[in-house]
């Protein structure tokens, strides 16, 4: 896994301009994507209306329209607020969105970076966001963007918890912190010997994904665990304040996260960018592995939005004795059930 | 949830009743003063409540309307009486139609007229079908109180069925303005009642709906249940009415219990749903047993429809004799009366109108004391206000 073995022969620096580039389009490819598909349209069919339908054909382009106007929008700073906090807070939980993607791969070749301990890696720097978050609800200097980011740094910090003990059990099972290693144990791991579709880890860590799906609904804080936003109480939580371009910062580091833990969350349980059938090492699957990954990383976020355009939203106590005393222990029965699993096998 | 005494609300009432003012700094040694309103998303209109909150918790609040105080009852002074109706059907906006009938029954009570039975069943028609505009909203705008989007569209969507209905007999929308002394402008439209009948059929299916999506969600259920209970003592004497009333089970619906002449509603076969919890659950899960029933009493009020005119003789320029009456009847958001007095003139002398909202929303402080802010907004979509039904 640790050497490249690309087609054809790239210099270093041009390695690292492909990668650089590549991240970008990595980010904002899906994040687009998940706009258009859920929120304009997914959305719009489950409460009986058409959504966005006339900027291009069926309202494709309305994103594009979204963004200019945001760009175009007066930025403004509140009196009390302390600027330089304030301008600094959206970039950072943007940040922690692209560094989520770094280490996870599309293909055998086509990753952005190959750590040893990429899904530490993935649990750490996901969390960096909340620190923007509690920048952005302090520095507005309004009381419902206080309250907000007070709310988002107490449910991220208890959510973080259950989503990294929901993994242990995947790493467990494949041996690795690696994110390509993971994807090579599902596809070449079998159940009780049937090794057809390899063994994506949904199917003996079902319990995991569960509580993978559940941390990462409240990590990206959408509903029904919208409490740092709210709308209806704390008018729009820590974001109350912000306004043109750095909206848009908020707005794209939102849907980039759901992308963002919807990609771990295939790589992790769903078996990644491999196709069953076909070899790891391929060089076709530098082109076929973004694409099933997409689908997957679609597939998982579908799961996300559904819920999230059908539930109310939980009280900030009763999230976090969901996350307590329901997700954590379970999450560690979990975890000693596939220890003694594995040693049994 | 720590126990706050009635001694410290008291106290922190006196030391902050006079803090009615934006305050933009953080007191962080006695908590945090905290305006919901007048302009926020959860207030739907321009309520405003001060909240002094410790963390989440709301140590002591208070409710400060009047940000939409349009003086109607000044108005009425220098109307006359058909003029009225107009002004009034602004009071409860999303219920125009039940805001005229108890005026126009005490100015009938006064001139000693009755309204033709046929006439008597077309308002009641209209006076349900106001309250089906009203309360299909609440239910799907439950659901954005709490944070569900999707309701609110299902609202929205099966409301204009019902305004379409109203539109095709009176010509509006929002604001009928139909309601006359002594009967209605106009009859039914043709092939009004079978379009009418469909529609009740389709607003039983929104409530079939509401009730898998949010009654049945367990989410739902955490957030209302327990939260906010208003006991029936406390509800009586704080003069709450409707729902609100009826969910801390006291049986009273002046509908059944009014014995009011002008309106219908001894006629059909309906039920009055009480719950005995008092809690926000209970009064919006009356409030969805309520719009079921009024289907079903507009779906028989449109079958047993009586024939004949649909006016009395009424004379063509109205002066109402001198003296006094008082009508309230059982409107969407509550108990609605209007105290009329005439001095014979062709405009009242002075009105004084009881609108539900404002005695309902009176309990608010007394509710919020040691809730969540969370709960704030849960206990004020469950009681259920209309900023015009407060304000006037």
């Amino acid at each position: 896994m640790t050497a490249l073995t690309t087609a054809v022969e790239l210099s270093y620096w041009q390695q690292t301009l492909l990668r650089t580039v590549g991240v970008l389009a990595a980010v904002l490819l899906p994040a687009g994507t998940l706009v258009y598909v859920f929120l304009f349209k997914m959305m719009s069919f489950m409460q009986s209306r058409l959504g966005p339908m006339e900027a291009g054909p069926y309202g494709s382009m309305q994103l594009l329209a979204e963004v200019g106007k945001w760009i175009q929008k007066e930025d403004i700073v509140p009196w009390r607020a302390d600027r330089k906090l304030f301008a600094l807070a959206p970039y950072i939980i943007v940040l922690s969105v692209f560094m989520t993607y770094v280490v996870v791969p599309f293909g055998p070749d086509a990753w952005f970076a190959n750590l040893d301990v990429g899904v530490f890696f993935v649990l750490a720097v996901s969390s960096v966001s909340v620190l923007g978050i509690l920048i952005a609800g302090w520095a507005s200097a309004n009381k419902y963007s206080l309250l907000g980011g007070l709310r988002a740094a107490g449910q991220l910090i208890a959510y973080e918890l259950p989503m990294v003990l929901a993994v242990v059990g995947v790493v467990i099972q494949a041996g690795t912190l690696n994110m390509q290693g993971i994807v090579a144990a599902q596809h070449e791991g079998e159940i009780f010997g049937l090794g057809v579709i390899g063994n994506p880890f949904i199917i003996t860590q079902a319990i995991g994904f569960f509580i993978f799906l559940i941390a990462m609904q409240a990590e990206l804080t959408q509903a029904p665990f919208d409490m740092p936003i709210a709308e209806s109480e704390l008018v729009s939580g820590y974001m109350t304040e912000y306004s043109g371009m750095r909206f848009l910062l908020f707005f794209i580091a939102e849907f980039a996260g759901a992308g963002a833990f919807a990609a771990v969350a295939a790589t992790l349980f769903l078996g990644g960018w491999a196709l069953p059938g076909v070899d790891l090492d391929a060089d076709v699957m530098n082109v076929l592995g973004p694409i099933v990954l997409l689908v997957k990383i679609l597939v998982v976020s579908f799961l996300v939005f559904w819920v999230r355009f059908t539930y109310p939203r939980f009280r900030e106590d009763q999230l976090q004795q969901l996350a307590w005393k329901v997700l954590i222990p379970l999450s560690l029965v979990n975890i000693l059930a596939t220890m003694v699993l594995k040693v049994a096998f | 949830m720590t126990a706050i005494t009635e001694r410290q609300q008291l106290l922190y009432a006196e030391r902050t009743a006079a803090e009615v003012r934006v305050n933009v700094e953080l007191e962080t040694d006695e908590g945090m003063t905290l305006n919901i309103g007048p302009q926020h998303p959860a207030t739907h209109g321009t309520l405003r409540i001060i909240a002094k909150l410790d963390g989440e918790q709301v140590v002591w609040a208070d409710v400060a309307p009047g940000y939409m105080h349009r003086g109607y009852e000044k108005l009425t002074e220098v109307r006359t009486y058909p003029q009225v109706t107009t002004l009034v059907n602004r009071i409860d906006w999303l219920g125009s139609f039940a805001n005229e009938v108890p005026f126009i029954l005490a100015a009938e009570e006064l001139m000693e007229i009755e309204a033709p039975p046929r006439a008597r069943h077309i308002r009641t028609i209209l006076f349900e079908m106001a309250r089906l505009a009203n309360i299909v909203l609440f239910l799907g705008d439950l659901g954005v109180q709490l944070g569900a989007v999707t309701p609110a569209f299902f609202a929205f969507r099966d409301r204009e069925h019902v305004l379409d209905q109203i539109e095709a007999v009176t010509g509006g929308r929002f604001h009928p303005n139909f309601d006359r002394i002594g009967g209605l402008k106009d009859d039914l439209p043709k092939g009004w009642i079978a379009d009418t009948k469909a529609v009740m059929v389709r607003i039983r299916g929104f409530c079939d709906e509401i009730e898998a999506l949010l009654f049945g969600n367990e989410i739902f259920e955490t957030r209302t249940r327990g939260v906010g209970v208003i006991p029936a003592s406390v509800a009586l004497s704080y003069g709450l009415s409707g729902a609100n009333l009826r969910a801390s089970g006291v049986d009273w619906d002046l509908r059944r219990d009014g014995g009011i002449a002008g309106l219908a509603h001894g006629d059909v076969d309906w039920r009055v749903w009480t719950h005995p919890d008092g809690d926000s659950f209970a009064r919006c899960w009356v409030r969805l047993q309520e719009t079921r029933e009024a289907t079903k009493i507009i779906d028989q009020l449109c079958d047993g429809l009586p024939g004949g005119p649909i006016m009395a003789k009424v004379p063509r320029i109205i002066k109402v004799p001198a003296g006094e009456a008082y009508v309230e009847t059982e409107n969407p958001l509550g108990a609605m009366g209007y105290y009329v007095v005439s001095k014979g003139d062709v405009g009242p002398f002075r009105v004084k109108i009881r609108s539900a909202s404002f005695s309902n929303v009176s309990v608010v402080p007394w509710l919020l004391r040691g809730v969540y802010v969370p709960d704030i907004i849960t206990i004020l979509a469950s009681l259920y206000f209309i900023l015009g039904d407060i304000d006037r």
